[in-house]
């Protein structure tokens, strides 16, 4: 249906250039930290050496001595209202008041006027501690010998989830087989590779804070709430933003101490972390431990699933609450079964908090069973790609966890990537070492409910056209953090308004001047903030062609406009220049503006939970990759990756499958070789972009990026989300294509080359015991 | 090098450099990084800083047409040098062929590595005009970008490439 549909849109569906193309490749582009204000200051955060500690004292009469230095401040000057991203959670203080709770955790801070006399004052600063016992390992948190980290929270449980559905002891009861597998997930980092920044200035009471944020909505609500102003004084706006993945979708030290600084000051102070303040703050993805027991019948269909995980929250919920819901919730979309359990403890420990990364909560638990789902397709002799397809979700279902899934070519998406990859001439026919696996995934286009309750519409956009109708701006709060939605929702404005893209202007992300929109998290974008620029479209549109119709003396309801262009399909004689059109609109009648609003509709159960993972679309994806693996080292070359996507209609082709790529390599780094490392005190061992193992461009496979043809009825134009589902089969892949090539399944991530190696060596040995018993 | 020594008995260097074909005098401090002399100095804020410990790429400049990390080079190491920054790539407002060929293959996300790739980029097409696949990731193999799987980056470099061969 897309395929043909595309083919009559004037704008979308096409590869326009981005729109900020060019200043980011000319150096114009100003980022965040590019931004100098006039009588700007500098801030540093002071941060805990100790996981766990209690803070005796902190004498900061020397830092303040220090020419340069202007101010120094700490808990005793800073509202102490505990804040997080989470309501049902707020345990952070801008500075910590009686302990300090991980290495790196915010102690006071400093505003000088430049960035080595802030280095200077932070050493300088004497703080007494009282080192704690820490508790470091989340599967030992719960137990009764374990330190408190929040008094609140016994036996350090941030979140307790026990989810039923259908009977899934029965399940199991009528399974042919049953099998459990545990596995465990690592911890890893965002790493956008521009550090977070903001600056912070007053203006009386008005506070203005430029931030290199996924979401200036949420900031501006939690700041203000925490400064006890009215969000109509607290404005907060991005520049250019550097990447995000989810570690920059809440306010963190540095606006919040930014805040501090500032007022204090008197003056504009920019703060800043650098590349190990970066991993300190952390937000990245979860280390999980997940045991999953699955019912299959004799061919392989999927009765029932129980998931039982722990993950380690880290020192503060951040937004992890619903990174726990999200772990078991995303486990129903892309099979068929009627029977699930989830159960999971989410547990503080004394190291940096965990977050939303990419894919939010889903790929892990995704890894997991797509490498479990194997496991079971080998005990029962099917091939991995038969056992998927055989449960692949259908359209216009609904899953056990009342998801209502619209669009869905799960099976297609399967079957596709079976032809390209040339799946039944390579499976179980490739030469010694080298394997293909399979698996898939399934993601939100947009979360169903905001982060905190409020009745406000999810996005809103308005459009403004120039008085002489040859450009029009669009007005909107979606958030631009590299994935290129400035571009798409001018597409989107050109489409519904019949004008066209390189006329568009844009203004986007800043309280003050555009309207409303949650921001750039849970792929909501293109479908929310494209439905309320749809329909700001089309309200330009309608009173444009009214004007026409004055103009033209011609029905309103014979004509249409397109490319710029009012015409009649039924006369073609019939024509007017849009932006003749348009500077008639404001000479006769005031300026052309169009607005619009999305509000999802309401979605999901009742149960404990169940907004968390409600999403109006989902998209489907199935990946095969192919790897080469060195029996001697273990070393895992990805040779080829092939995803098939069903991500309903496309606008910006080039732009999705860039999606897909980076989807996809981050997952394959996480895969692979990312993991923060911490040492027995709790103290990160690789905070830094060396040892921290990003792939490179040598590391990278052949991607082959395809998609189904697909229309999804709750998006406008049928669009579905793609930015974050790639990433989610990519795990589970590539340790399926490992285990086809050796026959080892390796259980936890990283699928480093030494445990690879080790997984060989163990089987040698065992093989080599049978044989000698 | 001249060199003045302040109030605080701390000596200062007086570094001349020629960046991007403008010359400029800068004094500064031993410890001072080419990096921030072309950022908070010069208000050449296309160098971009990633990691300041050269393992992103992030700053790449040409330094005397030699790529370079600028956070790993001291200001008074390029005393005398001739420095070309991502805002000197393109000419009387007209795009460098790469640069075109980033935004013709949609080899730009967020941009934060992009000053830096086109940098290590230009630098390999200078030195061999007709690069292999393997050549072009291996140049830009510094060059840390979290957005794009270096899918495009690659091929809008070998665009180049081909377009030069032809």
């Amino acid at each position: 249906m897309s395929g043909t549909e595309t083919q009559n849109y004037a704008v979308i569906g096409k590869s326009v250039p981005k729109i900020d193309g060019r200043d980011k490749i000319t150096g114009a582009a100003r980022y965040t930290a590019d931004l100098k204000f006039p009588n700007m200051l500098f801030g540093k955060i002071l941060t805990s050496p100790h996981a766990h500690a209690r803070i005796l004292s902190i004498d900061t009469s020397e830092a303040e001595k220090i020419p340069g230095v202007k101010a120094v401040v700490t808990h005793k000057d800073a509202p102490t209202l505990k804040y997080g991203i989470s309501p049902a959670r707020w345990d952070e203080n801008i500075f910590c008041i009686d302990t300090v709770k991980f290495v790196g955790d915010k102690v006071a801070a400093v505003a000088c006027i430049d960035e080595e006399t802030c280095y200077k004052a932070l050493a300088a600063i004497k703080v007494e501690y009282e080192v704690l016992p820490a508790v470091l390992d989340p599967l030992r948190a719960r137990d009764e010998d374990q330190p408190q980290i929040h008094p609140e929270f016994e036996r350090n449980i941030n979140a307790e989830i026990h989810q039923d559905f259908g009977d899934i002891e029965e399940a199991f009861r009528a399974a042919h087989y049953v099998r459990t597998d545990t596995f465990v997930g690592n911890r890893t980092y965002q790493t956008p590779i521009e550090p977070h920044t903001a600056t912070s200035m007053w203006d009386g009471d008005k506070l203005t804070v430029y931030s290199s944020t996924q979401s200036p909505h949420y900031f501006q609500y939690y700041i203000a709430r925490e400064f006890g102003l009215p969000m109509g004084n607290v404005r907060v706006l991005k520049t250019y933003v550097g990447g995000g993945f989810g570690g920059k979708l809440e306010p963190t030290g540095l606006e919040f101490g930014g805040a501090v600084l500032a007022k204090i000051t008197g003056r504009p102070v920019k703060m800043f972390y650098d590349r190990a303040e970066m991993f300190a703050h952390n937000r990245g993805r979860h280390r999980q431990y997940m045991t999953l027991t699955t019912g299959v019948d004799e061919k392989g269909k999927i009765l029932g699933v129980h998931a039982d995980f722990i993950m380690d929250g880290g020192a503060y919920t951040s937004l992890g609450i619903a990174t726990a819901y999200y772990a078991g919730a995303m486990l129903t979309l892309t099979y068929e079964f009627d029977h699930f359990r989830f159960d999971m403890f989410r547990v503080y420990t004394n190291l940096p908090a965990c977050g939303a990364q990419r894919g939010h909560g889903a790929p892990q638990p995704r890894y997991a069973f797509e490498a479990h789902l194997d496991n079971i397709a080998k005990h029962l002799g099917i091939d991995p790609m038969d056992i998927r397809i055989l449960n692949a979700r259908r359209p216009n279902t609904v899953t056990p966890n009342e998801f209502a899934v619209n669009s869905c070519e799960m099976k297609a998406c399967l079957e596709q990537a079976r032809v390209l990859s040339g799946w039944d001439e390579k499976k179980g026919k490739l030469p010694k070492g080298r394997g293909i696996g399979v698996a898939t995934g399934s993601f939100v286009t947009g979360a169903g409910y905001p982060i905190y309750r409020t009745d406000l519409p999810h996005a809103a956009a308005m459009i403004k056209v120039g008085e002489d109708g040859t450009s029009a701006t669009l007005y909107t709060g979606a958030v631009d953090i590299g994935q290129g939605s400035d571009t798409i929702l001018c597409q989107m404005a050109a489409e519904a308004m019949g004008y066209t893209y390189e006329q568009m202007k844009i203004v986007a992300a800043d309280t003050e001047t555009t309207p409303h929109d949650f921001g750039a998290y849970a792929s909501r974008q293109t479908l929310m903030s494209g439905a309320a620029v749809k329909q700001a479209g089309e309200e330009v549109k309608k009173q444009l062609l009214e004007v026409a119709a004055e103009e033209l003396d011609f029905p309103v309801s014979d004509l249409d406009v397109r490319s710029g262009v009012v015409f009649s399909p039924a006369d073609p004689n019939v024509t007017m220049p849009f932006a003749d059109v348009a500077r008639r609109h404001f000479v006769t009648r005031g300026p052309l503006v169009g607005k619009g609003s999305y509000t999802p509709p309401k979605l999901g159960g009742t149960f404990k939970g169940a907004p968390v993972g409600t999403s109006p679309a989902y998209s489907f994806a199935a990946q095969v990759s192919e790897v080469q693996i060195d029996e001697e080292t273990g070393e895992v070359t990805v040779l080829d990756v092939w995803d098939v996507h069903d991500c309903g209609t496309v606008i910006n082709p080039s732009l999705l499958h860039a999606q897909v790529h980076g989807a996809l390599f981050m997952g394959m780094g996480e895969s692979i070789w990312e993991e923060v490392k911490f040492d027995d005190k709790g103290r990160i061992l690789n905070p830094n972009l060396s040892e921290y193992r990003l792939p490179t461009a040598l590391d990278m496979p052949r991607i082959h990026s395809s998609l189904v043809d697909s229309y999804e009825p709750a998006g406008p134009w049928g669009v579905k989300e793609v930015g974050e589902g790639a990433t989610l089969p990519t795990m589970g892949c590539l340790r399926n294509a490992i285990f086809d090539a050796m026959g080892v399944s390796v259980n936890s991530l990283p699928l480093g080359y030494e445990k690879v190696w080790r997984a060989l060596k163990d089987k040698r040995e065992e093989a080599g015991s049978q044989k000698a018993g | 090098m001249g060199t003045i020594t302040d109030k605080q008995g701390v000596q200062r260097y007086i570094v001349d450099l020629m960046v991007n074909g403008d010359p400029h005098t800068v004094v500064i401090k031993g410890n001072t990084l080419l990096v921030n002399v072309l950022r908070d100095e010069l208000d050449l804020t296309g160098t971009k800083k990633g990691c300041e410990t050269g393992d992103c790429g992030s700053c790449t400049i040409l330094l005397d047409g030699k790529p370079v990390d600028a956070c790993l080079v001291l200001a008074a190491e390029a005393d005398g040098c001739e420095i070309t920054t991502i805002e000197g790539v393109a000419q009387h407002g007209e795009l460098d062929r790469l640069q075109k060929s980033f935004l013709d293959n949609a080899a730009v996300q967020c941009g934060y590595c992009s000053p830096g790739m086109i940098m290590s980029a230009k630098a390999l097409l200078t030195r061999n005009p007709n690069p292999s696949e393997h050549e072009v990731r291996k140049a830009i193999g510094g060059n840390l970008c979290r957005c794009t799987g270096y899918v495009n980056i690659v091929k809008a470099v070998l665009a180049v490439a081909e377009e030069e061969a032809r």
